[in-house]
Formats: C-alpha cells, structure tokens, sequence
C-alpha cells in the first residue's frame, strides 16, 4: 500500500511529468511563464484543483451514472477552480491580476480532466490525492522552470514571490541587454519547444 | 469601421492561439493533417460563435440580473458543454454531411479552452452584444487561420529530416513560435 503510494505520487514528478512527457495543458504553460512567480502561483492553484477534484471524483465514483460521468467532473472541477479564484483574490491580489483568464480557464485544462477520468474515478480516495498531489506538484515545478528560463533570458531577473527580483543581471553586469524575444509570446513556443527536445535526450526510465 | 478594427485585432493581433495562447492543444493535437487541421478550424468557428452569444446573453441577463456574477465559472462551462452536445445531436439529426466532417471534433471542442476563453475575453472588455458576436466570429476565424497555416507548415516537415530529440512535437513548438513571430508584425496596425 505505501509503497504504491509512493508510486502515484513519484510518477507525477519524472515519469508522468505534466507538460513534458504527456503533452496536455499547454495554454498555461506558454501563456503565464513570463516570470518564475506567475508560474508557480499558476501551478500552485492548478495543485489545488487538482487535488480536491481528484478527491471529490474519486469519493463518488460508485454514486455518479457513467453516461453523465464528465458532465458531473466538470461541475466539480468548476466549483473548485471558482473556490482558488476567490482564494487567490483575497489572498494574492497581484498574482490574480497577472493571471487574468487563466484562472477560470483552468476548468477546460485537460490535464485536471485527464486524472479525474483516467485515475480518480477508479481508484481509493487516498490514491487519487497522492495522484493529484504528483501530478501537480510536478506540473508547478515544470511550470516554476519554463518561467526560469524565459524570465532569466528575457528580462535578466529572478522572480520567486512578491514581485521583486531575487538575481538582477544588472546588479553583475552593467551593460546587460536581456533577449527579450523570450518574454514575448513567440519566445514561450520556441522556449517550450527547446526544453522539450532537451527532455527528449534524458530517457524517461 | 469599428468593426474592421475589431476584425484586425482579433485575427492578426490577438490572434487567440499565437497572441494569447488560447486552444493550444488542439492546436498541435490536429494540425499533423490539412484534413483534421480543417475539420477543426470548422467545427471552432461554428461553436465559437454559438457559445459567445449565449455566454453573453447569459452574463447580461441572468449572471448581472441576479448579482451572482461569482457562478460566472460554472455557467459558462456548463453551458459550452451542453451547447456542444445540442450542436452534436442537431447536427447528426439534420446535416449529417457536416455531421460527418466535423465529426469527433466536436465533443473535444467542450474542453477547448480558446471557445472559453473567447467567451472570457468578451465579457471582460465589456462588448457589447453585437461586439461579442464579431469578436466571437473574429476570433475563430483567427483560430482557423493560424491552425491551417501551422498544418501546412508541420505537413512539410514531415518530409524533412529532424533532429531525434526535436522531433513531433518539439518541432511543432519551434514551428509555431515563427509563425508567432511573423503575425507580431501586425502590432500596431490598429
């Protein structure tokens, strides 16, 4: 039992990695990794979802009718994403602005979608956090690196929480000129692109 | 007039999968084909349009009315979903040739974040209905536009020879980021 577990929760993190090896959920992705900051506040909340909708799913699996199963998900996906917009609103008004639409939008994020249907509606309660918990964990982090990328190279800075810079390359170098095609929108392609490849090289096992 | 503006900034400008990345999965999901890339673009500009006027009609009349603007979330996607399985129903009923075309794209729609996202982006900047209603149309017709030309684009790229790490979707990533970078060149035409 723990050690499967264990499993669950591990797979999120390497083998199952969100945004890298199961290519899903990219618009969050691309749009809101600007800055290391909005990422990991994107992946934070998605976690969030992620985990409660996953439990939820997962305690009525014998109550709710297969035909209208994905009706009934989405009904509580919603609740929750609407439950961390109020959340991040109280809580963190900056980060709420900076994310815009894809608060809501992470209902139709299939990556929230996928688990409660491929995982959470047949498995224990237990399990399906574990799941989620992986699963969102490593999509935060996959997300909080993109932004790393993207923020060093585009702007020059670090940005982990709070809105200001961490590392400034200003601060080492006077003359720094960031490339700032990476903080545009086609940079978050191309930038995605690349560290898909890089991903490619390292075997998943 | 205006809505010639409204037309150039939401095809060219904001163009909603290489400006505010928006459908991104369909987007490398379906452009491998021209066939599937068309189907698509469709199926999208049929349940876009739909979707925004009754999001709107929605939000204006029910949502503000009863000063539950909070439900926003759930109603929305609760009424994308069952607007895609009416389509669907109607559609195999009474057209089953286009039935036939847009086939399974139509239940993947529900999940397609740029219809919501349209829907979003509507009641955000505050349009109008007949505004909603261009954009919606705009919006998709910009959707259909960049996913047909990254179809094209990616059906030549199967003939080239790809670095192993690169290849499928990373090069369609890198790919996408170019087609991106020639559409910023219509910043600031309006």
């Amino acid at each position: 039992m723990a050690q499967s577990l264990a499993k669950e929760f591990t797979k999120g993190l390497w083998a199952e990695l969100p945004p890298f090896r199961l290519v899903l959920g990219l618009c969050p992705v691309l749009a809101v990794t600007k800055t290391v900051e909005n990422g990991l506040g994107m992946g934070i909340a998605t976690t969030f979802v992620l985990v409660f909708s996953n439990l939820l799913v997962s305690m009525l699996r014998n109550v709710i009718p297969t035909k209208v199963r994905i009706a009934c998900y989405i009904v509580i996906i919603a609740t929750f994403v609407t439950i961390v917009e109020f959340l991040a609103q109280a809580f963190a008004y900056p980060l709420f602005l900076a994310l815009g639409i894809f608060i809501p939008l992470i209902v139709v994020n299939c990556i929230v979608l996928g688990r409660a249907e491929a995982f959470a509606s047949k498995n224990t309660p237990v399990m399906a956090i574990a799941d989620g918990l992986g699963i969102g964990i490593g999509f935060t982090l996959s997300l909080g690196a993109i932004g790393l990328v993207r923020e060093f190279l585009g702007a020059g800075t670090i940005t982990i929480w709070g809105g200001t810079p961490v590392f400034d390359m200003t601060s080492v170098f006077a003359n720094f000129q960031p490339f700032g095609f990476m903080i545009e929108a086609p940079g978050a392609f191309v930038a995605l692109g690349l560290m898909l490849a890089v991903m490619n090289l390292i075997p998943s096992k | 007039m205006e809505y010639f503006e409204l037309a150039i900034g939401c095809i060219f400008i904001n163009n909603i999968l290489l400006a505010q990345f928006l459908g991104n999965c369909p987007f490398l999901g379906t452009s491998k084909k021209m066939e599937t890339a068309v189907g698509m673009s469709m199926a999208v500009v049929f349940v876009m349009v739909m979707a925004g006027i009754f999001t709107w009609t929605v939000d204006t009349y029910l949502l503000k009315g009863l000063g539950v603007e909070y439900l926003r979330t759930v109603s929305f996607i609760l009424v994308i979903a069952s607007l895609v399985q009416f389509v669907e129903m109607f559609l195999k009923k009474s057209i089953p040739g286009l039935y036939a075309g847009l086939g399974i794209f139509l239940p993947l729609i529900t999940t397609n974040c740029a219809v919501m996202g349209a829907c979003l982006l509507n009641i955000s900047k505050e349009y109008s209905f007949m505004q909603a209603l261009a954009a919606s149309f705009f919006y998709a017709i910009g959707f259909g536009l960049a996913l047909i030309l990254f179809a094209g684009v990616r059906e030549r790229i199967n003939l080239a020879r790809v670095p192993k790490a690169l290849q499928d979707t990373s090069i369609g990533l890198v790919t996408a980021g170019m087609i991106a970078l020639t559409f910023t060149a219509f910043k600031g035409m309006v």
